[in-house]
């Protein structure tokens, strides 16, 4: 979503809250946290003007430590409660900040329907793969086989991959990042802001309590150079270390292969293309995650994977009022009430 | 119908009535709402006091000729004041069996029933459950008077020359019904030949076709032989102004419409599909030039949520819905009052638990709207009392949202609904101003700040320079608006919640008494049974009974001095559609030995029945 930047100078610090930040020691959201008050004052929007809410969990929180306006609401509601404060004053910019089991489980239903109608806010979804604040039960996108408090013998429910779910409900702007991946989060962030209609970003979140290391494999160190493909519009699908560059092309029966980059003539590897469906679907259908955890065939696409402009909701919830004022004029109440059959008792 | 004199006009005499009650009956697709529903627009136009009641199926079109395919309407028309629709019809209506199957009962001894016979097949009839025709029953025709007359043939016959199918032909058999009835109660016709005009001018036939078949009707009752004389029932008193017929949804909407635009705010309507509360969205959806927004959420819980996001946008947020929908809203409710954000929830009663009786009326969510949250979370409930009152309840209820930061439950019901009342049309610069001020003042601010006379809390909205804040489910620390766990501060806060309900109390009209103000008797009531409790105190104190009514507004707070009212009377009589909700509320709060008078069938008190009723319980005590 984007804002007309007037130019208000603030920093870091004007977007930190007098409140303590209460997460575990080690808990990923503190370099999301870290990362958004460092984009917030880059984005030229009035602090008044910005507005965080949430629903419940641990991530939930996020608002108490943003020194912006904030809604602290109920499990899974946020983005119903955001879609009415939005409709009510299309002149704020939006964040909702949301789980895997707030947005994807209990809010399931209301995340859907924000993504298609593409209202103009952003979704901050915190993905660890397991339900912090109630101390560590499976999520939708906990692993099968996953062992966890509630699921002793191992989880037998199969995951959601959020992206996928977000790109399938209609999402104009779906990413993906990583926690603690400071650049590529704050490049995300930035993107997310600008883009008019719903942003959708999916941030892999280490919980050191009770998910410690889940995305290692694809985050840390050599795993993350392996496995993680960096979107860039228009640019080719490579990745891997500079000595072993891989690519991806498509194969027979449009199925995604992984083959050695320069083994492959160059105009066969895919270019990534945000506003080509077939790409994004295609991005989506990589297994970059193995059901059962680890890593996947595929590397993970990070980045922008869906990026399009479609009519924004509130633009068409204010053009519809516009329009019924200049085919009626503006409401007159005496006309409205005398509008049936009347008659007169003297 | 009471008959009081006979005066004679035109071809045959005219008797003069002072009330009449006339029920449409028919299969869901006889159009007998649309009959009705002009049948009540001739009637206020000849000026008679009028009171509506549809009765229709919840299915959507039962199988044709059905008794689950029944649907009526039903209109008291009065050259007096009136309360209700009326217990029981003089008049029946019926356009097949099955809708003599299911209304006759009602039909008073030696009232009037005229019957479409060419809808008295032997398909029609076993679909009825009859296995002979009931029309040549000789304890019919020695109970009421039948008047058989084959409105479909003759329909048939005015329209042969318009070469129209068969099928539309036979549609507009109805207006036959409404041109006969019009004729024999002496309506005013013109409104209706204009409204057929414009209901069917895309199409001269059509228009053609209804106006002949109900002047066809109106001819059948002039001419033939079969009524010997027509009805006069002359205008009522009624309060000077100018009148509409007004429906207790539409009333609900205008409400809340006029209270936010007197509120200087825009109205936020959040809403999920519901029988019998989509109408308020259906008439809000197209006022969106008034600063209305309508959300069609994705479900209960988003309705009430989208709601809240607006109303901490600064607009007047309201959701609607019927009982199922409150259960759903119920946890949003709660953080609307954890929050103190100004929000309105409509609830529009129906038979329940569960899916229940979707179409039919009920009052059996008061303890739901009193108690149904978890937590210590008291909730302000005001129930409006007839259709047009639905008006002035929504605007109420906004009202006092805003004044005190509350959620606000709005008790109607299926009756109030879609029952309808002329309705007195109001100057809207006549309407109180709603003073409602975001707050901008940032020395010594904190989000729960409080004002010492209503305890409501500042509304500041998204936007405000300097007023940056976080509110949220969370305990608030009572001096800062922190997140606070202390004991202490817990309980001071939950006082502080409903204190500031309670106190709404202390600015509520003292309540007013209709009859006796001591005696026998008071009776006790609330919501949509105003009408037949009115009723039935006019008729108990004619009978020399001291009975007096009190009818409740505001059931949460309830208005300061019922216990001295109550000390005054032998008896607290407490008529309710339900298994007595209200009458529990009262004995807990006053240690009144209060007596309920229930009943849930779907249906509202009847007059006659209620008075029956409220002596057996003054003579029990004898």
């Amino acid at each position: 979503m984007s804002q007309s930047a007037e130019a208000v100078k603030l920093t870091r610090k004007d977007f930190v809250s007098d409140q303590d930040v209460r997460w575990c020691p080690g808990c990923g959201d503190y370099a999301i946290l870290a990362q958004v008050q460092k984009v917030m004052p880059e984005l030229g929007i009035p602090r008044e003007k910005i507005v965080f809410v949430s629903g419940i969990g641990c991530s939930s929180r996020f608002p108490y430590y943003m020194n912006t306006y904030g809604f602290h609401t109920i499990h899974g509601r946020a983005p119903a409660i955001a879609a009415g404060l939005k409709m009510a004053r299309p002149d704020l910019s939006v964040w909702i900040v949301t789980g895997d089991g707030d947005g994807l489980s209990i809010g399931g239903n209301h995340l859907i329907h924000a993504l298609r109608r593409n209202l103009d806010v952003n979704i901050l979804l915190f993905n660890n793969e397991i339900y912090g604040l109630t101390k560590g039960q499976y999520s939708p996108t906990s692993r099968m086989g996953q062992v966890t408090k509630s699921s002793p013998q191992g989880v037998i429910d199969a995951p959601f991959d959020a992206a996928a779910l977000a790109l399938g409900a209609g999402a104009t702007f779906v990413s993906r990042t990583v926690d603690v991946a400071q650049k590529h989060l704050q490049n995300v962030l930035h993107r997310a802001a600008a883009h008019r209609g719903t942003s959708f970003v999916e941030i892999l979140q280490n919980c050191p309590i009770f998910n410690d290391g889940a995305f290692n494999d694809v985050t840390e160190g050599d795993g993350a150079v392996q496995h993680q493909l960096m979107l860039e519009h228009g640019q080719p699908m490579v990745f891997g270390p500079e000595e072993a560059r891989k690519a991806i092309v498509m194969g027979p029966s449009m199925r995604p292969e992984v083959v050695a980059a320069d083994s492959v003539d160059p105009a066969q590897i895919l270019v990534h293309d945000e506003t080509n469906d077939a790409i994004s679907f295609f991005l989506c259908s990589l297994r970059w995650r193995g059901v059962t955890g680890g890593p996947g065939a595929f590397p993970v696409p990070m980045g922008v994977l869906r990026g399009v402009d479609e009519p924004v909701y509130d633009d068409l919830v204010v053009k519809e009022a516009e329009d019924l004022v200049s085919k009626r004029g503006a409401g007159d109440f005496d006309k409205l009430f005398a509008s049936g059959d009347t008659w007169v008792v003297n | 119908m009471g008959v009081a004199s006979t005066v004679s006009t035109g071809s045959k005499p005219v008797k003069e009535v002072s009330t009449v009650v006339i029920r449409f009956a028919g299969d869901s697709g006889d159009g007998m709402q649309l009959t009705g529903t002009q049948f009540t627009n001739e009637s206020a136009l000849a000026g008679n006091d009028i009171a509506t009641f549809p009765d229709f199926p919840a299915e959507i079109r039962a199988p044709a000729g059905t008794l689950a395919g029944v649907s009526g309407f039903q209109l008291n028309f009065s050259s007096e004041r009136i309360f209700t629709p009326g217990d029981q019809p003089d008049v029946l209506v019926v356009m097949n069996p099955a809708a003599l199957a299911v209304n006759l009962e009602d039909l008073v001894d030696g009232g009037s029933l005229i019957v479409d016979t060419d809808a008295f097949t032997k398909s029609n009839l076993r679909k009825a459950g009859y296995d002979g025709d009931p029309l040549e029953d000789t304890s019919l025709n020695q109970r009421v008077r039948v008047f058989p007359i084959p409105v479909t043939k003759l329909t048939q016959q005015a329209l042969a020359d318009l070469n129209l199918p068969n099928k539309t032909v036979v549609r507009c058999k109805n207006f036959f019904a409404l041109g006969l009835c019009s004729w024999l109660y002496h309506r005013p016709i013109d409104s209706t030949l204009d409204w057929i005009r414009q209901k069917f001018g895309k199409s001269e036939a059509l228009v053609e076709a209804n106006t002949r078949a109900f002047q066809t009707g109106w001819n059948y009752g002039e001419t033939t032989e079969i009524f010997a004389s027509s009805y006069q029932v002359r205008a009522a008193e009624i309060e000077p102004g100018t009148y509409t017929n007004m429906t207790g949804n539409k009333a609900l909407a205008f409400g809340l419409m006029a209270a936010a635009a007197k509120a200087d705010t825009q109205l936020f309507y959040g809403s999920y599909p519901i029988t019998p509360a989509s109408d308020i969205l259906h008439e809000l959806s197209d006022h969106k030039n008034f600063g209305v927004t309508t959300f069609q959420a994705e479900d209960e819980i988003a309705a009430v949520g989208a709601a809240l996001g607006a109303s901490f946008a600064g607009s007047v947020g309201v959701t609607g819905t019927s009982g199922p929908g409150v259960s759903l809203k119920g946890e949003t409710l709660g953080l609307a009052v954890m929050v103190e954000l100004p929000l309105v929830c409509v609830n529009i009663q129906r038979g329940g638990p569960s899916t229940g009786l979707p179409t039919k009326t009920e009052q059996s969510d008061l303890l739901q709207a009193l108690y149904g949250r978890h937590g210590e979370c008291p909730m302000a409930v005001i129930a409006a009392s007839s259709p047009t009152d639905c008006f002035d309840a929504a605007f109420e209820a906004v009202r006092v949202a805003v004044k005190y930061m509350t959620p606000v439950m709005l008790l109607s019901d299926g009756y109030l609904a879609n029952g309808s009342k002329p309705w007195n049309i109001p100057n809207y610069a006549d309407l109180p101003e709603i003073p409602a001020k975001y707050w901008t003042n940032d020395v010594g601010f904190h989000p729960y700040l409080r004002d010492e006379d209503t305890l409501s809390r500042p509304w500041v909205v998204p936007g405000t320079p300097g007023l940056e804040h976080r509110i949220g489910g969370l305990e608030k620390d009572y001096d800062s608006g922190n997140i606070s766990y202390l004991p202490t501060n817990h309980e001071k806060m939950t006082r502080v919640r409903a204190a500031k309900i309670s106190g709404i109390a202390d600015e509520l009209d003292a309540p007013e008494i209709a009859g006796a103000d001591s005696g026998d008797a008071l009776i006790v009531g609330w919501g949509s049974t105003y009408g037949s409790i009115a009723a039935a105190t006019t008729q108990l104190l004619d009978e020399g009974k001291k009975v007096g009514h009190l009818h409740l507004r505001w059931l949460n707070p309830l208005p300061n001095g019922l216990d001295e009212i109550f000390a005054r009377y032998r008896h607290i009589i407490v008529p309710e559609l339900n298994f007595g909700q209200l009458v529990r509320v009262l004995r807990d709060r006053y240690l009144v030995d209060a007596v309920p008078v229930s009943q849930v069938r779907g249906q509202p008190f009847k007059v006659q029945q209620l008075a029956a009723r409220i002596s057996t319980i003054l003579e029990g005590s004898k």
